[in-house]
C-alpha cells in the first residue's frame, strides 16, 4: 500500500497528472473534468454508457483504496447517484475537488508502468503486470531512465508472466511496440521534467491490444 | 607526477615491490604478504621494511624507506599502523613509488576518526602523485607478472579473467575456483574501502587490459549509482562483465509515495540496470565464477538452439527441463542432421534432441557425432554429458584386486585414453566452429583427476559440475549475444 508522499513533494490531480504524461505521448483513455452533479450527467451521457466517475483533487492520491471511484455506472440516475455521493463524500483535507467522468474501457488485461526515483541509481522506468494483485504479483522490470526502444522492448521481453502478454481469452495478443511507446513516452517526459518524483499510470487497461491509461498519478517536487 | 595509467601500472606490473612493515612473526600481515610474494616466484626486486631492520625470510630488511635505493621499487604493500602511514607515503614517493597498496584498517571502516585519517590519506596520494588501493585491501594478484602480493591465498593460475571485489575474501574465493578448474586469471584485487580506486576503476583498467578478456566483481554498497552505470556500460560494450551484488535483499520493498515507487525495490533497479549496461548479474559467488569462465573460454552463441548430447537417457532428460525454463530453445533435431546421426549409431538411439547414444557408440561415434551437431548451421551450442564415466569404471577396475590381470590392464588404458580423447574433441571441435560446446560431469568434483574431466582442464575449459550449472552459464552467454546483437555490436 502506497504512502503519503515524502516531504518535499505532492501529488498532482489526475487531470493534472495525465495532462503532463499525455504531452509526452502516454496514451490516456478520454475524459471530461467538471465540477458539479448536472454537468456529470450531462458529460456521461455525451461519452455514452457505461461510464467510470471519480473525485479528484491535488491532495487526493490513491482513489481506490477511498472508494472514490464508481466503476460501470450504467445510466444518466446511476450518473446522478455517483456524481452526488463522490461529491458528499469529500473531506475538507481534499482541498478543490472535481468529478472526473470517462467512458468505461473494456480490457481484462490491466499492467502497471510509472517512474520512480531510486536513492542510488536516479529516475527509474517500470513496467509491469497491474490491477489490484500489482504488488503481490511483483512481476515488474525497471531501467534506468533515458532508455532506448531496445531497452523498451527488452523490459516486456524480462516480465515472467509472457503468456498475459499473448493472445488471451479472446483477446489479441497485447501490441509490444505500443506499450513500448509508452514506456519510452514515460522516459521522455522524466527527462523533460527533473521535477517529476514518480508517476504511476495504474491500471494500464489492454483494449484490443493496446494499453491505454485509465488513472495516473504524477508526484513532483514542491 | 605519476598518471594513474601509471600508478594502476605500477600496482599491477610492477618492476619493483616494498612490502612496508615486514614482520618476522608468521602469524603477521608482514610475514604472510612478503612469504606469498616470493612465494608465487615475483621476479622483480623485492625490499622490505621492519623496525628492526630483520632479515625476513631471506629478505634484508630496512628500518626507514630512506635507506632503499632510488627508483627501484614502483608499489609499496603497506602492512604498517594506520598512523605511521603519511610519512611512510611520503618516502616512497620520494624513492619513485607509484602505487600503494593500503592493507592497513583504522581507516573508513572505523568511525568518524577513521574516516578522517582515510580522506587525509586519499589528499596525500593525489598530492604524491600515488595510486592508492584500499586501505583495508587483502592485496592484489597478477599472474603476468608473478605477483601475489596479499595477505591471503592462493596465487591462481594464470589465465584471463580480471577480478576486482568490495570483499577481499570473495577475492580468495574466486581464485580457489580458479584452482580448482584450472580456469585462470590475469588480475585480481581487493579494492577494501575502495577510498580512491573504486570496483568500478579497476574494471575500467581490465577493460583496456590485453591480458583480461573477462571481467568478475563482487559489488556491495554503490555510492554514486550512476556513476557506477556509466562505468559498467563502458566496460561490458569492451568485455563480458560479471557481477555478483552482495545486499541484494536489504531494504527489500520500500515505503514510496507510488505503486511503481513501493515496486522498485533497491534489488529489481540493480538488475534492471544490469540488463541496460549488458552486464551478467550472478544469483551466487559459484555462479559467477562460472559464467566469467565460460565467458573466458567459449565462444559466443549466434543464436538460443541447444543440442544434447549423452550416453544416457536421464541425465539428458534432465537437462533438456533445464534449458526448457531458460531462454535457451532446446532444438529440434534437424532431418538431415538425424539421419547423419542415424548412418552412425544402431537403431535403438533417441532420434530426437536430447541425442541420447544410448550405448550405441564405438571408437569414433562420440567425436564424429559431436562433430555432425556442432557443424550443423540450425545448432548454437552443445551440450555435453556423460564423459568419463568408462574411466570411473576403469578407476575401479585398477584399485581393485584384479588388476592388471583378465585384461584389466588394457581395457582401463583404452577407456582413460577414449575420455581424454572425448573431451579434447569438445574443445577441438567448439574452436573449429565457433560455437559452445559445454561438458559437464559430476565428475569434475567428484573424481577430478579422472581422464575426462582432467583433459577438459587440459584444454583449458571448464568442466561443469552439473548440466544445470552448464545450462545457466550457457544462458549468461546467450544473454549476453542477444544484448549485443539487439544492438549491432560484434559478438564478443
Amino acid at each position: 500500500m502506497p504512502e503519503p508522499p515524502r516531504t518535499g513533494s505532492r501529488t498532482l490531480s489526475e487531470p493534472d497528472s495525465k495532462a503532463l504524461l499525455s504531452a509526452h505521448g502516454v496514451p490516456i483513455a478520454p475524459e471530461r473534468v467538471v465540477a458539479g452533479v448536472d454537468d456529470a450527467v450531462a458529460a456521461a451521457t455525451e461519452l455514452g454508457f457505461p461510464v467510470v466517475v471519480k473525485l479528484a483533487g491535488d491532495a487526493i492520491a490513491h482513489k481506490t483504496e477511498r472508494g472514490l471511484v464508481r466503476l460501470g455506472v450504467a445510466d444518466e440516475s446511476a450518473a446522478r447517484i455517483a456524481a452526488t455521493e463522490l461529491l458528499a463524500a469529500a473531506t475538507p483535507e481534499d482541498g478543490e475537488v472535481a468529478l472526473l467522468v470517462a467512458p468505461m474501457l473494456r480490457g481484462q488485461r490491466e499492467l502497471i508502468a510509472g517512474l520512480a526515483d531510486d536513492p542510488q541509481f536516479g529516475t527509474t522506468v517500470m513496467v509491469g503486470v497491474g490491477g489490484v494483485l500489482a504488488e503481490a504479483v511483483a512481476d515488474v522490470s525497471l531501467r534506468l531512465v533515458p532508455i532506448s526502444r531496445i531497452d523498451a522492448e527488452e523490459m516486456i521481453d524480462d516480465l515472467a508472466t509472457q503468456a498475459l502478454l499473448g493472445p488471451f481469452r479472446g483477446e489479441p495478443a497485447i501490441d509490444r511496440d505500443a506499450l513500448a511507446d509508452v514506456l519510452l513516452a514515460l522516459s521522455t517526459a522524466a527527462e523533460a521534467d527533473p521535477t517529476i518524483v514518480s508517476a504511476d499510470l495504474n491500471p494500464l487497461i489492454v483494449v484490443d491490444g493496446r494499453p491505454i491509461a485509465v488513472d495516473a498519478l504524477v508526484e513532483v517536487e514542491r | 607526477m605519476t598518471t594513474r595509467e601509471e600508478g594502476f601500472r605500477a600496482l599491477f606490473d610492477p618492476k619493483g615491490v616494498i612490502i612496508a612493515g615486514a614482520s618476522t612473526h608468521p602469524g603477521k600481515f608482514g610475514f604472510v604478504s612478503l612469504h606469498n610474494l616470493l612465494a608465487s616466484g615475483y621476479r622483480g626486486a623485492v625490499f622490505a621494511t621492519n623496525r628492526e631492520g630483520a632479515d625476513v625470510l631471506g629478505v634484508r630488511s630496512v628500518a626507514s624507506i630512506d635507506e632503499l635505493p632510488d627508483g627501484q621499487a614502483d608499489l609499496v604493500f603497506v602492512c604498517t599502523p594506520a598512523a605511521a602511514n603519511p610519512d611512510l607515503l611520503r618516502a616512497c614517493a620520494a624513492k619513485g613509488v607509484k602505487a600503494a597498496f593500503v592493507t592497513s584498517a583504522g581507516y573508513g571502516e572505523a568511525g568518524d576518526e577513521g574516516r578522517r585519517a582515510e580522506a587525509d590519506l586519499v589528499a596525500l596520494a593525489d598530492e604524491l602523485g600515488l595510486l592508492l588501493a584500499g586501505p583495508n585491501g587483502q592485496g592484489v594478484v597478477s599472474t603476468p607478472s608473478l605477483l601475489c602480493a596479499q595477505i591471503v591465498a592462493p596465487f591462481p593460475p594464470a589465465g584471463h579473467i580480471g577480478v576486482a571485489s568490495q570483499s577481499g575474501n570473495f577475492v580468495s574465493s574466486f581464485l580457489n575456483y580458479a584452482v580448482q578448474t584450472g580456469v585462470g586469471i590475469s588480475r585480481a584485487v581487493s579494492a577494501g574501502n575502495a577510498a580512491a580506486v573504486t570496483v568500478p576503476d579497476y574494471l575500467s583498467w581490465y577493460a583496456a587490459d590485453p591480458e583480461t578478456s573477462v571481467g568478475l566483481a563482487y559489488v556491495e554498497g554503490v555510492a554514486d549509482g550512476r556513476a557506477f552505470f556509466d562505468a559498467v556500460r563502458a566496460v561490458a560494450e569492451d568485455m563480458p562483465l560479471v557481477l555478483v551484488k552482495g545486499g541484494a535483499t536489504a531494504g527489500g520493498q520500500r515505503a514510496a509515495a507510488s505503486h511503481t515507487g513501493s515496486l522498485a525495490s533497491d534489488d529489481r533497479v540493480f538488475d534492471g540496470m544490469c540488463r541496460q549496461a549488458g552486464v551478467t548479474r550472478a544469483a551466487t559467488v559459484e555462479e559467477a565464477f562460472e559464467a566469467a569462465a565460460t565467458f573466458a573460454t567459449q565462444p559466443l552463441p549466434a543464436g538460443p538452439r541447444v543440442v544434447v548430447m549423452t550416453t544416457a537417457g536421464g541425465w539428458g532428460v534432465v537437462t533438456a527441463d533445464a534449458i526448457t525454463k531458460s531462454s535457451l530453445v532446446l532444438a529440434d533435431l534437424p532431418r538431415d542432421l538425424h539421419d547423419a546421426i542415424d548412418e552412425l549409431l544402431p537403431p535403438r538411439w533417441s532420434r530426437s534432441n536430447p541425442v541420447d547414444l544410448a550405448g550405441g557408440e564405438t571408437r569414433d561415434t562420440i567425436p564424429q557425432v559431436l562433430e555432425l551437431i556442432a557443424g550443423h548451421p540450425d545448432v548454437d551450442a552443445v551440450i555435453q554429458l556423460g564423459l568419463g564415466i568408462q574411466s570411473n569404471q576403469a578407476e575401479m577396475m585398477r584399485s581393485g584386486p584384479f588388476y592388471p590381470d583378465h585384461g584389466l590392464e588394457r581395457i582401463v588404458a583404452y577407456h582413460e585414453r577414449q575420455d581424454a580423447r572425448f573431451a579434447a574433441a569438445a574443445a577441438e571441435v567448439s574452436e573449429r566452429t565457433g560455437k559452445p560446446i559445454l561438458v559437464a560431469t559430476e565428475l569434475a568434483v567428484a573424481a577430478p583427476d579422472n581422464p575426462g574431466p582432467a583433459a577438459v582442464r587440459a584444454s583449458g575449459r571448464l568442466c561443469y559440475p552439473s548440466a544445470n550449472r552448464a545450462v545457466v552459464a550457457l544462458e549468461h552467454l546467450w544473454r549476453r549475444a542477444q544484448h549485443r546483437q539487439r544492438r549491432g555490436l560484434p559478438l564478443r
